[in-house]
């Protein structure tokens, strides 16, 4: 196999190794706790607190407003779950969108079917798009909090989350956004923006897996999902994941640093393989509308998406799919269903999300092997005989 | 990623007897793109009736496509008598198995041939009829499809009557009927053969058969497992149901290989070869 070409970075993302660097003597030597009171444990406190910090300004907020958390779903969980219990018993309506990571969804699905509660889930356009005025009619007397996450993982879809935000607080609406695949991707001013929570996960920018940080603005309510500790102010028991932090930290350090050249770069390496992969493949499109720059989901038709993913893997080509067969389940992504996408190129779907990571190179392996692999495929298939 | 076979893997990569046959003797077509697969497969025969040509065309996954060229290989030279005795567990055991998700895959198989075998004695259009009740609507899966399944492949829950068949893959609402299908075939056949559950069907293996399955599951199912911790074992013998194992890497030194025996090796060849295999380390 020839080098991987790593092309699923809304998965997850390589370690940076300046990350590993950061982490590396928080494995070795010192393992303090940071909750002890010898100064051995003290000396890591100062550097959890440090990484706090850092992360804190991702957002341009307080570090007393982070909590570090295992990752982004579970700060989707404490958000949607420690709020919501402690609104008054009439505030029993949640909106959300169809289109949210399941760390989202399936909480309002439960919420729904095990707890009682009212849920919206607001339906996008065939861009990806929500309606706003849809949304704001939406919201009535019971209406506890809104989830709407600020781009999608799959389609790379960015949610208005000012405009969503500032509709949440004139409503007087608790408003939580689910920003795992834009942290540390576009900048983020909540000091503008009047997000009341904000979820983000540390192994989408380079940061270990098993870390990640919830954002609670300053007099925001919230329950702890873990109870039997002091830790995180009283918001998240158990000792802290000191390496954990400390990378995630590091990360963010990194992201705020690179940010602005790093977007621009990557956007021209997916614009080029976007326009190269609809130039050389015949029906092919292109799924959702105002994407992230990093992010690109294309359908191929008449052919299936695990398919493709398999032949890409035998170049060492790693990309995702929304098609059924390469998940566990026989259902189609939703997300893209959502967009009113034809089954017929939902199965064929690949994302394609890249990362600082990505070089000229990597773009030039994926325009070189794709269309063999889409005519390959093709050969096979019965519709495209059908369709001449 | 699925954990395919190197033989599932091959007839994927090297797909046998892809095309189209102009004046097939047999057409049938199972599927839609809107199921997530299809599969068109195409036989002519020789003047002694066996099945001297066969192509497919198809529209899936990795196991999809493996399924369906295993399907043509297994055909080429039967009679139709013979090839309609072939099942969904003959194709996914000449493929040395399927992960369970991926069972209707080889079911499809099984029908793109009665499809064909149906067009070629009966001018049929050679594409399966929903006969019977429908029980999934998203998938279009009659009752009786369903009951055939699970008898032919003694499934016992909902989760395996969705892989083999798709029934309740989607929208999840008929779930509580196959629960109820399962229910009365299961129990018919409980009263029928007085047993109080029911297992799979046991497969008639040849020694040579078992062997080999025995082998393939150590090495596709077993030892991947025992490696994550530095061990290993190794196949020494086979004797009747008694399957000798020697226990290699760090499994030798450790205290709990007999346990790693009985809860690990010993589950996974009972589940995957025989129910009556005994596993024993070699002394």
């Amino acid at each position: 196999m020839s080098r991987t070409v790593y092309l699923d970075n809304n998965a997850t993302t390589m370690i940076a190794p300046e990350v590993v660097a950061a982490m590396q003597p928080y494995l070795t030597d010192f393992y303090g706790n940071p909750s002890s009171m010898h100064s051995f444990g003290g000396g890591v406190r100062r550097q959890v607190d440090q990484a706090r910090a850092s992360v804190a300004a991702l957002f341009n907020a307080t570090p007393e407003e982070i909590i570090f958390t295992a990752g982004g779903s579970e700060g989707d969980n404490q958000a949607i779950l420690g709020t919501l219990e402690l609104l008054p018993s009439n505030k029993r309506h949640f909106i959300t969108t169809r289109v949210e990571h399941p760390a989202v969804r399936e909480v309002g699905h439960y919420l729904r079917d095990q707890r009682g509660y009212r849920l919206t889930e607001l339906p996008v356009d065939s861009d990806g798009a929500l309606d706003l005025e849809q949304l704001e009619r939406s919201i009535a007397e019971d209406t506890g909090l809104i989830s709407v996450m600020w781009a999608n993982n799959e389609t790379g879809v960015i949610f208005p989350i000012e405009k969503i935000a500032a509709i949440a607080k004139a409503r007087g609406v608790l408003f939580h956004t689910d920003a795992v695949q834009v942290a540390g991707k576009l900048p983020i001013d909540l000091k503008k923006i009047p997000v009341d929570l904000l979820s983000m996960s540390g192994h989408k920018i380079h940061a270990p897996k098993g870390i990640g940080a919830l954002y609670v603005r300053e007099g925001t309510k919230i329950n702890p999902l873990i109870h039997g500790g002091h830790q995180e102010n009283g918001k998240r028991a158990g000792t802290e994941n000191v390496p954990g932090i400390i990378g995630l930290g590091r990360a963010a350090e990194l992201a705020l640093d690179g940010m602005s050249e790093e977007s621009g770069r990557v956007r021209a390496l997916r614009d080029r393989l976007e326009k190269g992969l609809l130039a050389s493949c015949t029906d092919s499109r292109v799924n959702g509308r105002n994407r992230l720059h990093n992010t690109l989901n294309v359908s191929f038709e008449f052919i299936e998406g695990e398919s493709i993913l398999l032949m890409l893997d035998e170049y060492g080509i790693c990309a995702s799919s929304g098609s059924a067969c390469a998940s566990g389940s026989l259902e189609p992504s939703y997300v893209l269903r959502a967009l009113g996408i034809p089954f017929t190129a939902v199965h064929g779907s690949i994302r394609f999300s890249l990362s600082r990571y990505t070089t000229d190179e990597d773009i030039d392996a994926v325009l070189e092997r794709m269309p063999g692999i889409v005519d390959r495929l093709r050969e096979i298939s019965p519709f495209v005989q059908k369709e001449a | 990623m699925w954990d395919y076979t190197d033989k599932v893997m091959d007839h994927f990569r090297h797909p046998r007897n892809v095309g189209f046959i102009k004046d097939a003797d047999g057409v049938g077509e199972v599927g839609s793109m809107a199921c997530g697969d299809a599969l068109r497969l195409m036989f002519k025969l020789d003047e002694q009736g066996r099945i001297e040509d066969v192509k497919f065309q198809t529209f899936g996954c990795g196991s999809a496509i493996a399924s369906a060229s295993a399907l043509t290989e297994m055909l080429r030279g039967k009679t139709l008598e013979e090839a309609e005795k072939l099942t969904n567990q003959d194709i996914a055991e000449f493929l040395g198995g399927l992960p369970e998700q991926k069972m209707h895959c080889s079911v499809l198989g099984r029908e793109a041939l009665e499809a064909a075998i149906e067009n070629y004695r009966n001018g049929t259009i050679g594409q399966v009829q929903l006969e019977g009740r429908v029980v999934c609507i998203c998938f279009g899966v009659t009752e009786e499809k369903i009951e055939r399944a699970i008898r032919e492949n003694g499934l016992s829950t909902v989760d395996q009557v969705t892989n083999y068949t798709k029934a309740g893959g989607g929208c999840g609402g008929c779930k509580d009927e196959i629960a109820q299908i399962l229910e009365r075939i299961n129990g018919h056949l409980a009263v029928k053969e007085s047993q109080p559950e029911v297992s799979k069907p046991k497969r008639k293996l040849t020694n040579i058969q078992k062997i080999q399955l025995i082998q393939e599951t150590i090495d596709r199912e077993i030892r991947p497992e025992l490696k994550k911790d530095g061990g290993d074992v190794e196949l020494v013998d086979v004797d009747g149901d008694k399957v000798i194992l020697s226990l290699r890497g760090s499994c030798v030194e450790c205290r709990v290989a007999q346990f790693t025996l009985k809860t690990l090796v010993e589950p996974k060849l009972k589940s995957f070869v025989s129910e009556d295999l005994v596993v024993v380390e070699a002394k």
